[in-house]
C-alpha cells in the first residue's frame, strides 16, 4: 500500500478513478445537454406552433418531475422501449440491449438539456430584433448569421447560466450511485464505508471529491466570464 | 407498443391498468403526506436557518462572513445525496449504541425520517440565505437608518422592514426554491424512507413489475409540483403591491 492510499484503507486508486468516471459522467451528459438544449431553444423559437408546443411539454415535464424519478425511469423504462423500438425497426438484434453508461448519460443530459434549453431561449431573445433585419439588408446567409451573430452574444448573455447547470451536471452525476451498477466516486465511497465502518470519513472524502469538483469549475467560469467579458475588447 | 409481437420469450409483462389505478396509485397517494412533510418541514426550517445566515453572508465582519460563505459553499458545492449519506450513516454510526436503543431519544435517534429532514433543512438554508441575501441587499440602506432614527429596535427593524420587502422582492425565486426542495425529497428515499418515491421502489421490489410504480410516482410527483405552481402563484398575486 503506497503512502498516499494507506489513509483510505487501500480505496485511493478505485476513488480516484471513480472520481475520473463521475467527471466523465458529467463532461458527456452535459455535452448530450447542450444538444437538447439548442434544439429545445431552437424549437421553442420556431415559427412552428407543434414544434413550440413539443418544446414546452419537454421543459414543463422534466422540470416538474424529480432528477432520481427521471433516471429510474430512463433504466427502467425509457431503454426498454428503445430497444424494444429499435429491434422493430430491424436496426439491431434480438439480444440487443443499450450500454448503461449510454442510457445515464443520456438520462442526465436530457434532464439538463430542459435547464439549457430556458437559459439558450432566454440569451437570443436578449439579442435585439434589430440585428436580424440588418443581417437580412446586408444578406447575410442564415447560418452566418446564427453562427458569426447569434452565437457569439448569445453564449455571452448565457454564460451564467450554462455555469450554474455545469455545476449541477457535477452534482448530479452523483445520481447514478444509487443504482449500483457504476463505480462512480460515490458509490466507491459507500462501499469503502461500509467495509472499513468508517462513515463517516468515506462520505467526507466523496464529498471532498465533488467540492474539488466545484471549485476547480468555479475557477474556471470566473476565467472564461473574464475573458469573455465586453470591457476585455473596449 | 406494437412491438408485442415481436417480443423475444421476455420476462417483460405489458403495462396493466388495472394493477395501475388498484395496486399502485392508493399506496402512492398515501404516502404523499410524508413527502409533504418533509417539504414543508424542512421548508419552515430552512426559511427560519436562513434569516441568521443571510445577514452573516452580508456582514461587515468577515468572523461572521466567512463561516457562513464556507457553510454556503459546502452545502452547495457537494451533492445533497452525500450530505444525506453523510447525516444518515455517519452521524448515524456517531451516535452511541445505548442511546439508540434505550433513552428518550431512541424514537428519534432510530427513525430515518428525521435524518432525511434534517439533511434536507441544512441543504435547503443555505440555498434560501443566499436568496434572501439578494432580497436584503435591494433594499436601500437608506431605510435601515431610518428606522435606527426613529428609534425601531434591529429586532424590529429586521423583522417589520426589511424581511417582508426582501421576501416581497424575492418570492418567485423561493417559490422555485420550493418546488426544486419537493423534489429534493426523493432523495431520502435512499435512506429507507417511504415517500412517494420510497414507496413506489417498495412496490418495485415486491411486485417486480417496474412500468406501473415508475409512472405512477411521476404522476404523482406532476400533479404535486402542479398544486405547489399554482399555489405559489395565487400568494404572488396577493403579494403584489397594487400600485406597482
Amino acid at each position: 500500500m503506497s503512502a498516499w492510499n494507506a489513509p483510505l484503507a487501500g480505496y485511493g486508486t478505485q476513488l480516484l478513478l471513480g472520481l475520473i468516471f463521475t467527471l466523465q459522467v458529467a463532461l458527456c451528459s452535459y455535452t448530450i445537454g447542450m444538444v437538447f438544449g439548442v434544439l429545445g431553444a431552437a424549437a421553442k423559437l420556431s415559427r412552428r406552433r407543434g414544434l413550440r408546443l413539443a418544446a414546452g411539454l419537454y421543459t414543463t415535464l422534466v422540470r416538474a418531475l424529480p432528477e432520481l424519478l427521471l433516471v429510474l425511469l430512463a433504466f427502467f423504462l425509457g431503454a426498454g422501449l428503445i430497444e424494444r423500438l429499435l429491434v422493430f425497426l430491424r436496426l439491431a438484434s434480438e439480444d440487443f440491449s443499450l450500454n448503461p453508461f449510454v442510457v445515464a448519460v443520456v438520462a442526465l443530459g436530457f434532464i439538463q438539456g430542459a435547464y439549457l434549453t430556458e437559459i439558450l431561449r432566454a440569451a437570443v431573445l436578449a439579442i435585439p430584433r434589430g440585428q436580424q433585419e440588418a443581417a437580412r439588408a446586408l444578406n447575410l446567409p442564415p447560418l452566418t448569421y446564427l453562427g458569426r451573430i447569434v452565437a457569439p452574444q448569445a453564449l455571452r448573455h448565457a454564460l451564467g447560466g450554462l455555469g450554474n447547470i455545469w455545476l449541477n451536471a457535477t452534482k448530479d452525476a452523483s445520481l447514478i450511485s444509487v443504482l449500483g451498477i457504476f463505480s462512480d466516486v460515490l458509490k466507491v465511497s459507500s462501499l469503502a464505508a461500509a467495509a472499513t465502518k468508517r462513515y463517516v470519513f468515506f462520505y467526507m472524502v466523496a464529498g471532498a471529491c465533488f467540492l474539488a469538483l466545484t471549485l476547480v469549475s468555479m475557477a474556471l467560469l470566473e476565467w472564461l466570464r473574464r475573458r469573455l467579458s465586453l470591457s476585455r475588447l473596449a | 407498443m406494437a412491438a408485442a409481437p415481436l417480443e423475444p420469450e421476455s420476462s417483460r409483462v405489458s403495462f396493466s391498468w388495472d394493477f395501475f389505478w388498484h395496486g399502485v396509485l392508493p399506496p402512492l397517494i398515501a404516502a404523499v403526506p410524508i413527502t409533504l412533510t418533509l417539504t414543508v418541514l424542512a421548508a419552515l426550517g430552512s426559511a427560519i436557518l436562513s434569516i441568521p445566515l443571510s445577514l452573516c453572508l452580508g456582514a461587515r465582519s468577515r468572523w461572521q462572513r466567512w463561516p457562513a460563505q464556507s457553510y454556503s459553499l459546502l452545502l452547495r458545492g457537494t451533492p445533497m445525496l452525500v450530505q444525506i449519506y453523510l447525516i444518515y450513516y455517519g452521524l448515524g454510526s456517531l451516535v452511541p449504541r445505548e442511546w439508540m436503543r434505550h433513552s428518550w431519544a431512541s424514537p428519534v435517534l432510530r427513525d430515518a425520517f428525521w435524518y432525511g429532514l434534517t439533511a434536507l433543512t441544512l441543504n435547503e438554508t443555505a440555498y434560501v440565505a443566499v436568496i434572501l441575501k439578494t432580497g436584503l441587499d435591494g433594499i436601500d440602506r437608506g431605510q435601515q437608518e431610518a428606522a435606527q432614527a426613529l428609534g425601531l429596535s434591529r429586532t424590529r427593524t429586521l423583522t417589520r422592514i426589511l424581511l417582508p420587502q426582501a421576501v416581497r422582492a424575492v418570492f418567485p425565486m423561493l417559490a422555485n426554491e420550493l418546488i426544486l426542495l419537493l423534489k429534493s425529497t426523493v432523495l431520502v428515499s435512499t435512506i429507507t424512507i417511504f415517500d412517494v418515491l420510497g414507496t413506489a421502489n417498495n412496490l418495485r421490489f415486491e411486485t417486480l413489475r417496474v412500468d406501473e410504480p415508475l409512472l405512477g410516482a411521476a404522476c404523482v410527483y406532476v400533479v404535486l409540483v402542479g398544486l405547489i405552481t399554482l399555489a405559489c402563484a395565487a400568494v404572488e398575486r396577493r403579494l403584489r403591491r397594487p400600485e406597482a
